[in-house]
């Protein structure tokens, strides 16, 4: 009924092969983008902008990074944390280096730093696979890890060990530091993480994106038709970590404008790994459902109590949304292993022949 | 039909009871706690968040509040996480919060920036920022009665004045390597080249704070004269066995006031006697304020610990303290401004005012609980005096006067710190102080 596609047709092969070829899912995209942009900006509370949505975002754009790595070219990797580390503590460095630049450019530079430690770890995965490249992912986050404790060079040698985001401008506004609403915050997030998830859908669909697709699906198969997989594998590792980069970066930045070693620990590799996996493997949507569901969810069950005038402790709270979180990523998994994004896929398809079953 | 009655009436009941809820939330004094009741440091975390709550619940109870209005405590879940804890900063800020205690240096650095921005104080309670001492550099924030370097100079001079002085013996320091465990190195450092002595650092990661053979191998080959610990959580009770264990003198061997609570050492039992740990707070429950808290609250039924003697343990009378500090402080900003509810920025003045003296202790009924805290524009940090606590199998002993910290040199050291904290910082907010 609303998903009806009568009506549209295709007159040539570049709509044909268009990333969104229904005319609802552009008008859903463009509604989407003005709700992002325009109407969180305008309505939201401080707190849904500073807890909920920058948080999403970054960790949208870091299991994106992952999903490049993981999803598209099926190399499983633990390191995640690590690479945004690398990201966020040299941000960190080239902002006391160069404080007079724009630091949205910094950030993005950032990431190439990221790139080339992930490409440098990517490096075994041309010999190694499956459970074997985890545990050298693994390494690498356990070596970055002990790299962001030890090198005192690294946090400008601060007696707390903690790398404290100074005052920044960028375009005559202040964007980072205390001083800086969340208003502002956010939307330069949000431009970076739209931007970047433009890039990265247009790498996927083209010929780099369809060579890490091929080494995922059979990697001899792919070396025969001509894909080479060291070029196909160091690539995804490091547009993989600069994505992840840029995401800790944007993470110390413009949300936790403090960090230590902590930040960047194996558990948040963990985390966004789940997102990946719960999202759905290989898709972008995925990234966002997944972010969405692992990050927003949990302070969506932590208000419910109080909003509905319940008094239970906190603690007992944070013990039921452990309980309850556990519990739906489970029963999702069973529903549908292809993650979130498959069964958006699969609501849409059911919209779009509605009311007939097929 | 009678069913349906019956629901609506409690319904309505429902809705009545909240909209008293609500009617009397409106007048009172709003602290927001944040506590880690669940996550690795729930041990130590549980224990705060009872003392903290309990004496706000035995001020409304005996008093309706302080200077006649009740204050409201509501604690936020941080699991010692500092995302977790600026999204409890975050959720909690918009609802008139008059002072934060984050208990947990990670979330205080998150923190301190933000406190000038949104007025409202911070208090870290012995723990944080050191430099945050500096009352001129940071006016929003405090760490009565001590910072870690107040303490840590305070353990030297113990050392110094046990047999023979620390000069040309070997310090050992095994800390938990967070911002924690690193933020008395610098004054350690400094302190080993004026006084004579060496240091050797044992660092213990948070992943390894129970299996710390590695580094008690270390210690058994560097043989150091006197060893002393920044530990948090399970690292204390790992340390204090593995020490045992090597057979270091117990006696020897001390722990800053965060390594010395009874959860810590009740694992350890008889092995951990003669172990040393400083503190800020007395123990037991020989006071009459914490009398009343029996009376008023863990008697009625409307505190959180778990069993009655936990009260008066280590950590309960810490976080009883840290409520005293910010009730006094409100105390002196209903004073100072003569409103009853009162702002974050009159929170502000209140705690830069605070007198807390030995006359004001023993009004409170907590007579000789902690030195005094006496505070000033200029001084955020008090440079109170500890005092050494010993295990004797089963308790916690005090067993030395109170030491006062080598305030010049500290102090120096602080100013120092404070200039270089904010020397990357344009528009950082200070103030000017007199005398």
């Amino acid at each position: 009924m609303i998903y009806r596609e009568a009506g549209q047709f295709k007159t040539s092969y570049k709509q044909d092969s268009a990333i969104f070829p229904i005319l609802q899912d552009r008008i859903a995209i463009y509604f989407y983008l003005f709700v992002a942009f325009i109407v969180i900006p305008l309505f939201g509370s401080d707190f849904f902008i500073n807890s909920m949505m920058i948080p999403f975002l970054v960790f949208a754009l870091a299991a994106i990074g992952l999903n490049i790595l993981t999803g598209y070219t099926g190399q499983i990797s633990l390191g995640t944390g690590g690479f945004m580390g690398v990201g966020a503590y040299s941000a960190y460095k080239l902002t006391t280096y160069f404080p007079e630049t724009n630091i949205i450019l910094l950030i993005l530079l950032s990431g190439f730093f990221a790139a080339a430690v992930g490409m440098i770890f990517g490096l075994p995965s041309l010999r190694i696979k499956g459970f074997y490249l985890v545990v050298t992912t693994l390494a690498a986050q356990f070596f970055l890890e002990w790299a962001f404790i030890r090198i005192p060079w690294l946090y400008n040698y601060n007696d707390s060990g903690a790398i404290e985001v100074p005052q920044r401008e960028a375009f005559g506004i202040i964007v980072t530091g205390a001083l800086a609403t969340p208003t502002v915050r956010y939307l330069v997030v949000l431009s970076i993480v739209v931007f970047l998830t433009w890039i990265v859908s247009n790498l996927i669909h083209g010929r780099i994106g369809r060579s890490w697709m091929m080494i995922r699906d059979m990697d001899i198969a792919a070396e025969l038709i001509g894909v080479r997989p060291l070029h196909a594998k160091l690539s995804a590792f490091a547009v993989s970590s600069y994505i992840a980069g840029v995401a800790g970066a944007l993470m110390v930045f413009f949300w936790l404008g403090a960090a230590e070693v902590e930040s960047f620990d194996v558990n948040h590799s963990f985390l966004i790994l789940f997102m990946v996996i719960l999202g759905g493997l290989g898709s972008l949507v995925g990234s966002f459902l997944g972010a969405a569901f692992i990050w927003m969810l949990p302070i969506i069950i932590r208000a419910t109590p109080k909003a509905m005038g319940l008094d239970i402790n906190a603690s007992t709270v944070e013990q039921i949304n452990f309980m309850i979180i556990g519990a739906l990523i489970v029963i999702f998994l069973i529903i549908e292993p292809h993650g979130l994004a498959r069964l958006w896929a699969i609501a849409k398809q059911k919209l779009r022949v509605w009311p007939f079953p097929y | 039909m009678f069913r349906k009655l019956a629901t609506g009436a409690t319904i309505l009941a429902m809705a009545a009871t909240l909209q008293v809820g609500s009617a009397s939330a409106e007048e009172s004094l709003y602290v927001p706690s944040l506590s880690y009741r669940t996550g690795p440091f729930a041990g130590n975390g549980i224990p705060v968040a009872n003392g903290f709550a309990d004496y706000f619940t035995m001020l409304n109870e005996r008093d309706g509040g302080i200077g006649g209005v009740p204050v409201t405590v509501e604690e936020c879940e941080t699991g010692y996480n500092a995302q977790k804890g600026v999204e409890c900063y975050e959720a909690t800020k918009g609802k008139g919060a008059l002072v934060y205690n984050p208990y947990s240096t990670g979330i205080t650095l998150q923190l301190i920036p933000k406190a000038p921005v949104d007025k409202i104080p911070v208090l870290s309670m012995g723990y944080g920022l050191s430099a945050a001492a500096v009352g001129e550099k940071f006016p929003w924030v405090f760490n009565y009665p001590a910072t870690y370097w107040d303490q840590m100079s305070s353990i030297i001079k113990y050392i110094d004045s046990q047999d023979g002085g620390i000069k040309g013996k070997k310090i050992g320091f095994i800390y938990l390597d967070v911002g924690y465990g690193k933020e008395p190195i610098p004054l350690l450092d400094r302190l080993a080249e004026e006084m004579g002595f060496t240091v050797v650092k044992f660092p213990v990661g948070v992943k390894e704070m129970q299996n710390q053979s590695s580094q008690w191998l270390n210690v058994r080959k560097e043989r150091p004269d006197w060893m002393i610990m920044w530990g948090w959580g399970a690292m204390n009770a790992t340390a204090v066995k593995e020490a045992a264990k090597i057979r270091y003198p117990l006696d020897r061997f001390i722990g800053n006031w965060w390594s010395g609570a009874n959860a810590d050492l009740e694992p350890v039992g008889q092995a951990g006697k003669g172990y040393l740990a400083a503190s800020m707070s007395a123990n037991g429950t020989d006071f009459p304020a914490i009398q009343d808290i029996l009376k008023y609250v863990v008697d009625a039924g409307k505190s959180q610990v778990a069993d009655r003697s936990d009260v008066g343990k280590v950590l309960y009378n810490r976080g009883m303290l840290n409520a005293v500090v910010v009730a006094e402080a409100i105390r002196t900003a209903q004073e100072m401004t003569g409103k009853k509810m009162i702002t974050g920025e009159d929170m502000r003045l209140g705690l830069e005012n605070l007198k807390l003296t030995k006359e004001r202790l023993k009004e409170l009924g907590l007579e000789g609980f902690t030195a005094p805290i006496i505070a000033s524009c200029k001084n955020h940090g008090s440079g109170g005096s500890i005092f050494l606590q010993q295990w004797d199998g089963e308790k916690w002993v005090r067993v030395s006067d109170e030491i006062p910290p080598m305030t010049d040199l500290v102090r120096e050291m602080l100013e120092e710190a404070a200039e270089k904290y904010i020397a990357d910082k344009p528009d950082w907010q200070t103030q000017e102080c007199d005398g």
